[in-house]
């Protein structure tokens, strides 16, 4: 990859497709239309499980509840045998080298929020030592935050030179963009910070960090989901999906398998190339699968609360 | 990232997890075995001891029977609409119509989920849109017809608004029972009385209206559906002692309505046939214009008369709009009316069928590359794969010819002059659709657009409010709004 060859690639971002918002809600609205039953269900649910970032994102935070968590993570239920690890554990950096150690070699991933994370509002230099330090202790995976302000205001090419340099930062690990969508107002420039993103050199784009509401949407989520899709077949290369914050719900997290299914296909319904960042969410699946398997609801007792 | 311009990227869609069937129960719905003909508010055996099948086009099973009126049913039907208007409707207050109209609305709202199923079963129209569009829409008409009733002083000002007397309403299969509710919804409103043929494929929600029109104690009379096929509609049309016709239906038989009324007294409004152009700009919201285009053509298994089903699409952005086309109809879910997943149901009937397959020959013949989703097909009842058809011509007859099925005609253009003349190039008129993110071109389209509906960025959207007719061959009168009343009455 030479320097040339990624200018030559970079659209002018003023001109980035115009998102028609009735439309797009229209759309969005049939996706929760499908009618998800018996098998198809079950399925769906394990895969979701499946695509989970378990997060934990607090000032409060422990060493101890990150252990919890990562056990959490490869044993979701032991009662209901065979169940998926979910995708990934998201911490703090400092959290990031215990994470590392409990997950050990279970295939689950850890990843670390970083650049003055939720706000991004430090300089840069303190953003990439952020980021080194995440990847350093360990992080597979960085979750970084645009600047929203620089981006509000029309000043594009930083927005795009810092994502690239925090890519450069992360070496192997893959870098997560976070748009915060809640912060951004409208579709148009839901589109416009997606492309930008991609372009710099995202491994995923996600809608938000969850201390912002509104945080992922499923209209928001088609929006970036279509980006993927022109950048797809613009340029061969996939781009991850990650929608946070506000899913919590089994058959909302069915309908944005039905609108990943419906929208990019086969290639993307797995947690390589998506997940959910959600905390709540895995015990609702949980709840519904044993619903399927015993025939009735379980009290909320009967989850770990980690 | 090195950029590759990769013309054999393809998403896949037959991905692993599929949606198992999700089909909506039957049991909301009572059918039954045979009906009767709904004539001075009670059901008749007719006249002619004569009854026909109507079957479920999904899978080919009959549904039930139904009569088929003569000449001297609809005799007896005419009779009856006179007398109820002279002794009864026309007197009643306007404001006591209103309620009859508002109770059948209501009625007709409590009853939704059977109404859906019955119009899925007997017309092949997907259960998510009965359920969603056509039962809504319909309850909707009578709610703001029922309106109206009292204010027409309001509606015409200075002016005084008479009713015209019997009005003979022929609707047609494709939204059976919405058709039903613009005809007699406005008529009744407006103090009409109404003798009402619904299509001989798909008679059955209408019939189930009639019941409801019963329990609702409307004045025997002031309703009468009878059900037949096109003997019975040219009875009604030919009936000496009718005021008024409104129809829904094809092009030819609207003609023959035309001469056939030629030279009486009776007021007629006919919607027809359309073959209405979808222009896409490109600096349309591509994503939400091909959603707009899917919509457009594949709703109701594209029969629509106000159907989008040629496409132009300028040329800077034409291969992009196709590939996502493309996707987007790979999708698509083809097949049983009755799951709530089906996007597109069965095709009406046999007869339509064998239509829309001599235009898929006709355009391969005429060289137009044909492209159809690879859904698997149901292997009972009458289905076709949505199918476009790029490199067509204006000279082509898939492009000049109303086929009233998911079949869409593309073609791209260039400029805005271009595109406004190829688009008015036709003998229809009925509706069009503008795709772009600027205003002023929306405007400049729609003022030089020869069409009686003109969408911009939305496809397909009705609303009982809005008055809704052709230009040209797409008929003349309007009907929904304050539009829709004028048909039905006598200013002085």
């Amino acid at each position: 990859m030479t320097a040339e060859k990624t200018v030559s690639a970079i659209p002018d971002f003023r001109f980035t497709p115009s998102v028609d918002q009735v439309g797009v809600e229209e759309r969005a609205s049939r996706f929760t239309k499908r009618s998800i039953k018996t098998a198809s269900k079950v399925s769906g649910l394990k895969l979701a499980l499946n695509m989970i970032d378990l997060t934990t994102l607090e000032g409060k935070d422990t060493e101890g509840k990150v252990k919890q968590l990562c056990y959490k993570a490869q044993h979701l239920h032991d009662a209901y045998p065979g169940l998926p690890t979910v995708a990934a554990i998201c911490v703090y950096p400092s959290m990031v080298s215990v994470a590392k150690k409990a997950l050990g070699d279970s295939g689950v991933k850890v990843a670390s929020v970083a650049t003055a994370f939720p706000s991004g509002q430090a300089p840069r230099d303190v953003k990439i030592r952020d980021t080194k330090f995440a990847v350093n202790n360990g992080a597979d995976e960085v979750d970084m935050v645009i600047s929203r302000g620089r981006f509000l205001q029309g000043d594009y090419n930083f927005v795009f030179d810092e994502i690239a340099a925090i890519k450069e930062a992360c070496g192997d690990a893959r870098l997560k963009v976070i748009l915060e969508t809640g912060e951004l107002g409208t579709y148009d420039k839901v589109r416009k910070a997606s492309d930008i993103a991609m372009y710099a050199g995202a491994d995923f784009i996600k809608t938000s960090t969850g201390k912002i509401s509104p945080a992922a949407t499923i209209p928001v989520t088609l929006v970036m989901l279509e980006a993927i899709r022109d950048f797809y077949y613009k340029t061969g290369k996939m781009i991850a999906m990650k929608p946070a914050g506000g899913i919590s719900k089994s058959k909302l997290a069915l309908h944005y398998l039905v609108m990943l299914k419906e929208t990019l296909g086969d290639a993307w319904m797995n947690n390589h190339w998506f997940r959910f960042g959600a905390s709540s969410l895995a015990n609702d699946l949980l709840m519904q699968l044993m619903k399927d398997k015993t025939g009735v609801y379980q009290s909320g007792n009967y989850f770990s609360l980690d | 990232m090195a950029t590759r311009k990769n013309n054999t990227l393809k998403l896949s869609f037959e991905t692993g997890w599929k949606y198992d069937p999700a089909p909506e129960s039957k049991s909301s719905a009572k059918i039954d075995p045979r009906y009767e003909l709904f004539i001075n508010g009670k059901f008749e055996k007719p006249l002619s001891k004569k009854y026909f099948n109507t079957i479920n086009p999904a899978t080919e099973e009959k549904l039930s029977e139904v009569a088929d009126a003569n000449v001297a049913d609809v005799n007896k039907a005419v009779k009856a609409a006179r007398n109820a208007y002279d002794k009864v409707w026309k007197k009643m207050p306007p404001k006591e119509r209103a309620k009859y109209i508002y109770r059948i609305a209501r009625m007709i709202q409590e009853r939704a989920r059977e109404f859906s199923v019955i119009e899925t079963l007997d017309g092949g129209k997907p259960i998510r849109e009965s359920r969603d569009v056509d039962i809504p829409l319909v309850a909707n008409h009578f709610f703001y017809y029922a309106g109206w009733a009292d204010k027409l002083e309001y509606a015409f000002p200075n002016r005084t608004a008479s009713p015209l007397g019997v009005a003979g309403q022929i609707i047609p299969w494709n939204f059976p029972l919405l058709m039903a509710a613009w005809k007699i919804a406005p008529a009744l409103a407006t103090g009409n009385t109404v003798v009402l043929k619904p299509a001989e494929t798909t008679p059955l929600t209408a019939l189930k209206l009639a019941e409801i029109i019963q329990e609702a104690d409307l004045p025997p009379g002031v309703v009468n559906i009878i059900t037949g096929a096109g003997a019975t509609g040219a009875a009604i049309v030919n009936h000496p002692d009718i005021n008024k016709i409104a129809f829904t239906g094809s092009t030819d038989v609207g003609k023959l309505i035309q001469r056939a009324v030629a030279g009486t007294n009776k007021k007629v409004t006919l919607e027809l046939g359309g073959k209405a152009a979808n222009i896409i700009f490109d600096d349309a919201p591509i994503d939400q214009a091909v959603e707009g285009i899917i919509n457009g053509i594949f709703f109701n298994q594209g029969h629509v008369c106000c159907a989008g089903s040629r496409l132009f699409v300028q040329e800077s952005v034409y291969k992009e709009v196709i590939r996502k086309l493309k996707d987007r109809l790979e999708t698509l879910i083809v097949g049983d009316p009755m799951d709530k997943n089906t996007d597109v149901g069965a095709i009406n009937s046999k007869q339509q069928l064998s239509n829309i397959h001599k235009y898929l020959k006709i355009g391969q013949q005429e060289g137009a590359e044909m492209y159809q989703s690879s859904c698997p097909l149901p292997s009972k009842g009458f289905f076709c794969r949505p199918t476009l058809f790029t490199g067509v011509s204006q000279s082509h007859r898939i492009s000049q010819e109303e086929i009233f099925g998911p079949v869409l005609a593309i073609q791209s253009f260039r400029t805005d002059d271009e595109v406004i003349e190829k688009a008015n190039n036709t003998p229809f008129g009925l509706s069009a659709g503008v795709w772009t993110d600027k205003g002023s071109k929306i405007f400049n389209l729609t003022t030089k657009m020869r069409a009686g509906v003109i969408w911009a960025n939305t496809y397909n959207k009705f609303d009982p409010t809005s008055p809704f007719g052709g230009y040209k061959e797409s008929g003349y009168g309007r009907e929904g709004g304050l539009h829709g009343l004028s048909a039905y009455v006598n200013l002085t």
